[in-house]
């Protein structure tokens, strides 16, 4: 009987810790890649200025959310950002827009290679991040409120009788849902509609889609209202689960890259199953699992250490890891994606 | 008059001139082919009755209309649909998605355009949820011939379209071609299979170095022992 409680002891830690977390990780990583894997498929760069229109988008948010709490309107258990979400997302579509306008459409009468067009984004990477620190600053913000639980660890340990605790926070439950239905939409939009199918068509072979008619300034004006949304629902998310703080989205970067590009760029599906490659593989790493193993072996095997095969230090390293093994062994991404 | 027309067409892509004052063009109903050895002009000469290359003189006429200042996407809008040689199917993409991008223009009920294509390719009809990237070179052809049909083209322009694949395949492709023809379209092709595109030809232009040199109906130009010597290996 103790040795069924310590298991599921020890299942309950493994949920707690690394299930749970993974999955909301997974999903914010999820919707980054997506926003970095639509424009590498349309426009055909690696865009470096993504993580700071997520930053963006997330500071318009937090300023709504604010201005909203200081009048004194709530969702109840719901954070007050949710209300505020649809107006970051407009004037993130505006900023990416602008951006286009100004700047690389410019590059692309020009017919400029990939490459300098990286380069433009990573000039619009730094003016962003100037934005964001000049109007928010650099410091961590906190704007969750509402209910914190959804579950509760010490209701579940009531309810239960084991000795962990298992939790799910509002903010994680949100992720997973919103993730989820937005995925359902964008897959609908790029599957069903005509403006999706021509998306499809001009990342797929740019010149035929030309000569089917269809429109290049469309396809990229949707390609931007697209990435700007989902940058800014990402931030969103990543912000109320952990604290927003502008230099932490520019770090948010490499996983996301990581991602699109372990999951085929390009490729939407790839972008979602990098994501959660990505997360799971960071938290897996860099948890501590002495309690899972203490629950698991008999006292005389029990470990001394904190059983970790990484400091959370380094939890950057472990996407460049799988990025540089992934380009070395199979360079188009796990699903087919674009040679890079 | 003819129904599209590129007359004394002069141009290239910037330095020297590709084409020097050559003229094409194709009537309803009838298969026009261009040959002629390699670096004469021919798949140039397309790609500037479609716009894709700025002529230095010379004019084009669709329809009796100039449409020589026209962009590529406004001719095709105009009734001109175009095969590419290579990278002529969208390879992401199902079968049917490869139609229906063709008919992007259209906004009418495109289903009986649909019909009419598996008619006349019939495996496409049974490949059609199938990725066009995974069919074989003689499917991918055809899904590349359907694709421009969809859009109901007044003239089909096709470059190299037996391009790499095998005899039986190019056969069955020259078939459909003529079947084509029966609609009333008319067709454009460069071919590097000379004797056998001659052989269906209406009319056969044989372009060296940027300029006509023959200009007859294919059985003449077949039977022309210059034409023969020079261009058909004897």
């Amino acid at each position: 009987m103790e040795a069924i409680t310590d298991i599921t002891n020890a299942i309950v830690l493994l949920l707690n810790y690394i299930v749970v977390p993974g999955l909301a990780y997974g999903s914010q990583l999820a919707l980054g890649a997506l926003g970095i894997t639509l424009v590498f498929g349309i426009l055909r760069f690696a865009n470096f200025a993504h993580g700071d229109t997520m930053a963006f988008g997330t500071m318009i948010t937090i300023l709504v959310t604010w201005w909203l709490q200081s009048k004194g309107v709530s969702l109840g258990p719901l954070p007050t950002a949710l209300l505020a979400l649809p107006v970051g997302i407009v004037f993130t579509i505006a900023i990416a827009v602008a951006t286009d306008r100004l700047v690389y459409r410019h590059y692309r009468q020009q017919k400029a290679p990939p490459v300098i067009f990286m380069i433009a984004s990573v000039g619009v990477m730094f003016m962003m991040n100037g934005i964001v620190r000049f109007v928010i600053g650099p410091n961590d913000q906190r704007f969750l409120d509402g209910e914190r639980f959804i579950v509760r660890a010490r209701d579940f340990k009531a309810s239960t009788g084991l000795a962990e605790g298992f939790s799910i926070k509002v903010s994680q439950g949100l992720t997973i849902v919103i993730a989820v239905f937005l995925v359902m939409a964008l897959f609908w939009f790029l599957q069903r509609t005509r403006t999706g199918k021509a998306m499809r068509a001009y990342s797929d072979n740019e010149d035929l889609a030309l000569l089917s008619g269809v429109n290049p300034d469309r396809v990229v004006l949707v390609t931007w209202i697209l990435a700007a949304v989902l940058a800014t629902i990402a931030g969103t998310l990543y912000g109320l689960d952990k604290s927003f703080k502008p230099f932490t989205y520019l770090q948010l970067l490499l996983p996301m890259f990581a991602a699109a590009i372990v999951g085929g760029i390009g490729n939407p599906i790839g972008a979602i199953l990098g994501g959660f490659v990505i997360a799971f593989s960071e938290v897996v790493v860099t948890y501590a699992y002495k309690k899972v193993f203490v629950y698991l072996l008999p006292t005389s095997l029990e470990p001394s250490g904190l059983m970790q095969l990484l400091s959370t230090d380094y939890k950057f390293a472990v996407s460049f890891i799988i990025l540089v093994l992934v380009l070395l062994i199979k360079p188009t991404g796990i699903l087919k994606g674009k040679v890079i | 008059m003819s129904f599209l027309i590129g007359e004394n067409m002069v141009g290239g892509y910037g330095g020297a001139d590709i084409l020097k004052g050559c003229t094409v063009d194709v009537n309803e109903g009838e298969i026009a082919v261009i040959v002629g050895p390699n670096g004469a002009g021919k798949s140039t000469a397309m790609k500037a009755l479609l716009g894709m290359l700025a002529l230095g003189s010379g004019s084009v006429k669709f329809k009796g209309k100039d449409i020589t200042h026209l962009s590529p996407q406004a001719r095709i809008a105009e009734g001109i649909a175009f095969v590419p040689q290579t990278s002529n199917v969208f390879v992401n993409m199902t079968v049917y998605e490869n139609l229906e991008m063709g008919a992007f223009l259209r906004d009418d009920d495109i289903s009986e355009t649909v019909e009419q294509i598996f008619e006349l390719f019939p495996i496409l009809a049974e490949k059609q949820q199938q990725f066009a990237g995974e069919l074989s070179g003689g499917q991918r052809q055809q899904v590349a011939v359907a694709r421009a049909l969809m859009s109901k083209p007044s003239v089909l322009m096709l470059d190299e379209p037996t391009a790499g694949v095998s005899p039986i395949v190019m056969d069955e492709l020259f078939d459909r071609i003529l079947e084509v023809r029966q609609s009333g379209v008319a067709i454009l092709m460069v071919e590097q299979n000379a004797r056998q595109a001659l052989n269906i030809a209406d009319r056969g232009f044989v372009l060296v170095v940027g300029e006509n040199r023959h200009t007859d109906t294919g059985a003449v130009l077949l039977a022309d022992p210059e034409v023969r010597r020079s261009f058909l290996g004897g």
